[in-house]
């Protein structure tokens, strides 16, 4: 009881300093930014002596070395070069030879949990979108989907490239919102959007709405693009609405489900595809604007690091203890 | 009320994160909240989208679906599923989903997962690049669709468990079990990508949106 | 009959939706119509089951005065704050402003994020305590997840660039061909053995092989 109310009561007062008593921003100089690196290199390499001499530190250990290691970049200023790969290339190449006034069809099918992997996807797809005057129709096969979709909306409405373009809900974009049922929701809507989206967010009949004037299924839309976490997402989208009414679709996933997409994408049944952060950040980059993806590719290459420095001193201390149990018989 | 909301959603996540000293007050309180949050967002979400925006929108539109009340009476049936004694009545949708999907399944699966993945995998040594039709020749795709090919042919051999892995057959499956030990290391290297990157969103939001420290 | 009826519903709807794929014409179409429709709502009423289903739980746990019954009243109050407050503003309980809004946007979102979040620190103490080079299949995973990691952020190229490694051999770009050629093959294989298998298992649950789904009498 006293050592957690003396955690407690550290972790509030460190909040609170932080809060309260730091100026900010906070902005490490590129010598401090060195220090940092060498410092935590040192630690490491104790972390291997330790190992080494069958001293396995703590899980509390690793998760400050995470911690650390996802933290601390934020206040670096360092640049790194970011490389297209070509599925994500494949989606920009889509988008950009499209005409002005297509209709693109952005499915959002995940949830706040999986946010920091799409929605700089989403943010940067509908920037990339708006600035080429195409027509946005967004529906989710997940409750939280339009949620988040008018999260990045918002993002790239704010955008100046965009900003001058003075759009327009139900002219330029619209939000159709969520319906229950996974893939038999795509079966319905090749034949007919209306009989499964009878009304926008808003409570807009559909048939009031402007931009879908001559939308009435997949026949009618130019390009396709999902951003999924899970089921229901791209694999049914791949079956019923690609495999069987023809649609030309792109996809953003989180890193999990990225893998298992590349089938898809060599069969040609993928028209690109972002695979977690780094898609997102490599899309940012096609679409040259600077995000929060590749804000996030700092951190996320430290954490790597720290990772691989984590399994090669776990494997270094296994072959040596292997040698040592070798050499006793 | 944004300063409060941002206050309130930095203590739900220091909350969760106190998980990694050890299972605490603070944690269980944030872990019963979220459930009984979550419950709630989903049945407020599907009354207002579903039960009213599809069952009772199409009922009460001008010409009425009729066929809906159907749906509707399945779906009360699912729910009598909390009374024990007529629970067993929530048999009758649940054959419904399992029979749509497994007839849904039965088709779609074997046209997209099978046929045009084995149909994509017979592929000339000339090779195209993902969905651009241009003919082109290269040792870099010559090489790699030899691989796909005979990576996936011998993953399927791996797969075969019929036949005892001997002989030559044992040797196609060892390879394949190569192949596929590549598959799951890049699998990890992907996870490890996406659980950092939701860590890296967190954090942000804990150090930029709540305190301030980032610009 | 209590196991007869449900055997035959989903013999029947199994057949239509199979058939309805070849013969999009009348009757089939209606049949994939009314279904699909169903489908929806039953769905949306199984969801409100598992709701209603906790919110019995946790009533029952709070009545017998379990361990840790306080957390049941918890997870009963804050389920009851987002039903009432979400209901208030009818069926503009999503737009920006109502307390909805609010509650998904500073309290589910939060901690949705975060408890996924807390994964990335097990899976590196798990990394370190576990992923060990055994054997040679251990050590292609393992080189695997190596090139796939370094290949896969920025710093993987700076580390290249810096060793004078040629530009066709740098991480990004074996990351590029593992993904796109040995990936895609093993996925391809794992993709085609499951969907083989889903097939056979959707044929004996149509043709009444399979009955686990109904449970016991």
């Amino acid at each position: 009881m006293n050592r957690d109310f003396i955690i407690y009561s550290v972790t509030l007062a460190i909040i609170l300093i932080l809060y309260f008593l730091v100026p900010k921003p906070i902005n490490f100089s590129p010598t401090v930014s060195s220090l940092i690196i060498a410092l935590i290199g040192l630690a490491l390499l104790y972390i291997l002596f330790r190992t080494i001499m069958r001293q396995y530190v703590g899980r509390r250990v690793v998760f400050l070395f995470v911690g650390i290691a996802v933290v601390l970049p934020f206040f670096m200023n360092v640049k790194q070069p970011i490389r297209v790969s070509p599925e994500v290339q494949t989606v920009y190449d889509w988008v950009a030879q499209l005409e002005r006034g297509s209709k693109i069809l952005v499915s959002f099918d995940y949830d706040p949990a999986s946010a920091p992997e799409l929605q700089p996807m989403a943010e940067s797809f509908f920037r990339l979108c708006l600035e080429r005057d195409l027509k946005i129709i967004i529906m989710g096969l997940w409750p939280q989907g339009p949620q988040q979709a008018e999260l990045a909306l918002q993002i790239a409405l704010q955008d100046p490239s965009v900003v001058a373009k003075n759009l327009r809900r139900h002219v330029d974009y619209v939000n159709l919102g969520f319906q229950t049922g996974n893939e038999f929701v795509i079966q319905r809507m090749g034949t007919s959007f209306k009989s499964m989206f009878t009304r926008d967010v808003s409570g807009i009949p559909y048939d009031s709405i402007p931009l879908l004037k001559d939308v009435s299924n997949f026949s009618n839309i130019d390009y396709s693009f999902n951003l999924s976490a899970g089921y229901p997402g791209t694999v049914e989208w791949v079956q019923v609405a690609v495999d069987r009414y023809g649609l030309k679709m792109g996809t953003g996933n989180t890193g999990v489900q990225a893998t298992g997409m590349y089938p898809y994408l060599r069969s040609g049944q993928l028209k690109g595809l972002l695979g977690g952060l780094s898609g997102a950040a490599e899309f940012e980059k096609a679409t040259n604007k600077v995000g929060t993806a590749t804000f996030y590719m700092l951190p996320q290459s430290f954490s790597h690091v720290i990772v691989i420095a984590f399994i090669f001193i776990g494997n270094v201390a296994y072959f040596l203890g292997e040698k040592r149990k070798k050499g006793k018989e | 009320m944004q300063l409060f909301g941002i206050w309130v959603a930095a203590f739900f996540t220091l909350g969760i994160i106190s998980f990694l000293y050890r299972d605490n007050p603070w944690y269980k309180l944030c872990e019963s909240i979220f459930v009984g949050i979550s419950a709630g967002y989903w049945f407020v979400t599907l009354f207002f989208d579903n039960i009213l925006g599809l069952f009772w929108a199409g009922l009460s539109r001008e010409n009425p679906n009729y066929m809906l009340l159907v749906g509707g009476v399945l779906g009360i049936m699912m729910i009598l599923r909390l009374a024990p004694k007529i629970g067993w009545i929530s048999r009758w949708p649940l054959a419904f989903v399992v029979g749509a999907t497994a007839g849904f399944y039965l088709i779609n699966y074997f046209s997209s997962n099978v046929m045009l993945q084995v149909s994509s995998t017979l592929m000339p040594l000339f090779s195209t690049r993902f969905s651009q039709p241009v003919f082109s020749a290269s040792a870099y795709d010559t090489i790699g669709n030899i691989v796909i090919a005979a990576g996936t042919f011998t993953g399927l051999v791996y797969f075969f468990f019929s036949r005892e892995h001997k002989g030559v057959f044992g040797g196609v499956a060892k390879v394949g079990i190569w192949t596929i030990m590549i598959t799951f290391g890049a699998s990890f290297g992907y996870t490890v990508m996406s659980r950092m990157s939701l860590l890296i969103g967190r954090m942000e939001f804990i150090f930029k949106d709540w305190l301030g420290l980032i610009r | 009959m209590r196991r007869e009826i449900p055997l035959l519903i989903t013999g029947v709807v199994g057949v239509i939706f199979v058939l309805q794929y070849f013969i999009p014409h009348a009757p089939f179409n209606q049949f994939n119509n009314w279904f699909s429709d169903w489908f929806s709502i039953i769905g949306a009423c199984a969801i409100w089951l598992g709701a209603l289903n906790l919110i019995k739980i946790s009533a029952d746990k709070i009545y017998r005065r379990r361990a840790d019954w306080g957390y049941s009243v918890i997870i009963i109050l804050s389920f009851l704050l987002i039903v009432i407050i979400g209901s208030s503003s009818w069926t503009h309980f999503r737009d920006a402003g109502t307390g909805f809004d609010w509650l998904y946007t500073y309290v589910y979102s939060p901690l949705s994020a975060t408890m996924f979040a807390l994964l990335a620190f097990f899976v590196a103490s798990a990394s370190y305590r576990a992923f060990r080079a055994r054997n040679l299949e251990a050590t292609l995973l393992l080189l695997a997840a190596f090139f796939v990691m370094i290949g896969r952020v920025p710093v993987g190229d700076a580390i290249g660039g810096a060793l004078g490694i040629p530009e066709s051999f740098m991480p990004s770009k074996i990351t590029i061909w593992i993904m796109s050629f040995i990936n895609s093959a093993g996925q391809r294989a794992i993709m085609i053995g499951i969907a083989l298998g889903i097939v056979s298992t959707s044929l004996r649950i149509i043709l009444g092989i399979e009955r686990s789904y109904l449970g016991g009498d």
